[in-house]
């Protein structure tokens, strides 16, 4: 057996993280989704560079964490702007560029 | 770091009792008996918290579910030849984004659930099967794929794992690393003005806040303390007005909302319990002494 098993693991990661992003109407649980896609594929990442002998994609892996975690603290301020304005952090109620 | 090579050794220990006299030795620690172990034991413990984002209806159970994934992919990467990137995983995504997504739900609400509204109709089955096709779609084609033998990294990090990276980073991608600096900076900079407010109005002080009570408030006194009656310190029964009827405005809302007030109909109970205790020759007085001395000595206590 090969490692082609955690890839598997990362698919089906990937495929509940996006499920999430579309089903949940909560932006903070959407917001989670988002994060565990992007986890998903870092787990490919590191089996990627395990299978080709290549540290390039640890170090990828690596430039996937800094960029979420700025995404992170942008994105949840601007949840949390939203809810000072319009009291819910539900993703339908902020409609108002809507038509 | 020895709790790394430990867990390391382990691995690679558990890998190399694998047959392994006809492979090659550098591949055949990969992928071991081992790691299937670490594999099966991870996903099922990951693949449920994960789908807890999906389906939990309270919000902080699915960040419970997600902090659970972190570190299971924490464990993978370490046990994938990753140390560095584990230790990462759990420091940075367990501790610092997990943290602050909990903050975050502390401040919107702890129990602001979905609304089980759809905008679109049937979005929710739409978005599942959609889920579900994506999660077969890849499968399919990570089954077509042939691999070839994992090599492991063995022979790139000869002068271990750290160094291999940092070779990288302050060497092929020092642009990129430079660039992510900038890039953290924006984010916290953007941060900062987003959680920002500007006053518009001067902060009331606690004397413009009295006299704004004395103009509009419907009570000028403080609020009625609520009932104490004999037996306890009755924070959930009402104060009794002039005219025998209970206050509301004595009992603190949050009793209310939580329904643990009680009315003062129900005292009349407590009242008959306290007439039998205080009745002579119901008990005998050497049964009641020890009780209320302990009872005492526990209220000094």
């Amino acid at each position: 057996m090969n490692l082609v098993h955690w890839l598997y693991l990362s698919v089906l990661l990937f495929s509940i993280g996006a499920a999430t992003v579309l089903v949940r109407r909560n932006a903070i649980i959407v917001f989670m989704g988002v994060e565990l896609m992007l986890n998903a594929t870092n787990l490919a990442f590191v089996t990627f560079a395990r299978i080709n002998g290549n540290v390039e994609g640890q170090v990828i892996a690596l430039f996937v964490m800094l960029v979420a975690a700025a995404e992170v603290v942008v994105g949840l301020a601007i949840i949390f702007t939203i809810f000072r304005t319009r009291r819910s952090a539900s993703v339908d109620d902020a409609n108002l560029l809507k038509y | 770091m020895i709790a790394l090579q430990l867990l390391h050794e382990s691995v690679s220990l558990a890998t190399t009792q694998a047959p392994a006299e006809t492979v090659d030795a550098g591949t055949a620690k990969l992928g071991g008996g081992g790691e299937q172990v670490l594999f099966w034991v991870m996903s099922i413990i990951m693949v449920p918290a994960a789908l807890g984002l999906l389906f939990a209806r309270k919000a902080v159970h699915a960040a419970l579910g997600m902090a659970v994934v972190m570190i299971g992919l924490g464990i993978i990467y370490l046990a994938e030849q990753a140390p560095f990137l584990g230790v990462v995983q759990i420091f940075v995504y367990a501790g610092a984004v997990m943290m602050l997504f909990l903050f975050l739900l502390m401040l919107v609400g702890v129990d602001s659930s979905d609304s089980l509204v759809e905008t679109i109709k049937g979005q929710r089955w739409m978005a599942l099967v959609f889920g579900g096709g994506l999660a077969i779609l890849l499968i399919s084609v990570l089954g077509d794929v042939t691999y070839t033998a994992p090599k492991g990294l063995k022979d790139v990090d000869t002068s271990g794992n750290m160094t291999a990276m940092a070779n990288l980073i302050f060497g092929k991608y020092v642009w990129a690393f430079e660039v992510t600096s900038a890039l953290l900076i924006t984010a916290v900079l953007g941060a900062m003005i987003l959680a920002h407010r500007e006053r518009l109005v001067p902060k009331p002080t606690q004397r413009d806040l009295s006299i704004k009570r004395i103009r509009e408030g419907p009570v000028k006194a403080p609020l009625p303390a609520p009932g104490v009656f004999a037996r306890s310190n009755a924070v959930d029964i009402p104060a009794l007005l002039p005219d025998g009827s209970p206050s509301p405005l004595s009992l603190s809302r949050v009793l209310i909302a939580r329904g643990q007030m009680r009315a003062v109909g129900t005292v009349r109970e407590d009242v008959k319990v306290i007439e039998a205790e205080i009745t002579p020759g119901d008990r005998p007085k050497a049964d009641r002494n020890p009780d209320a001395a302990s009872e005492n000595a526990e209220g000094a206590s």
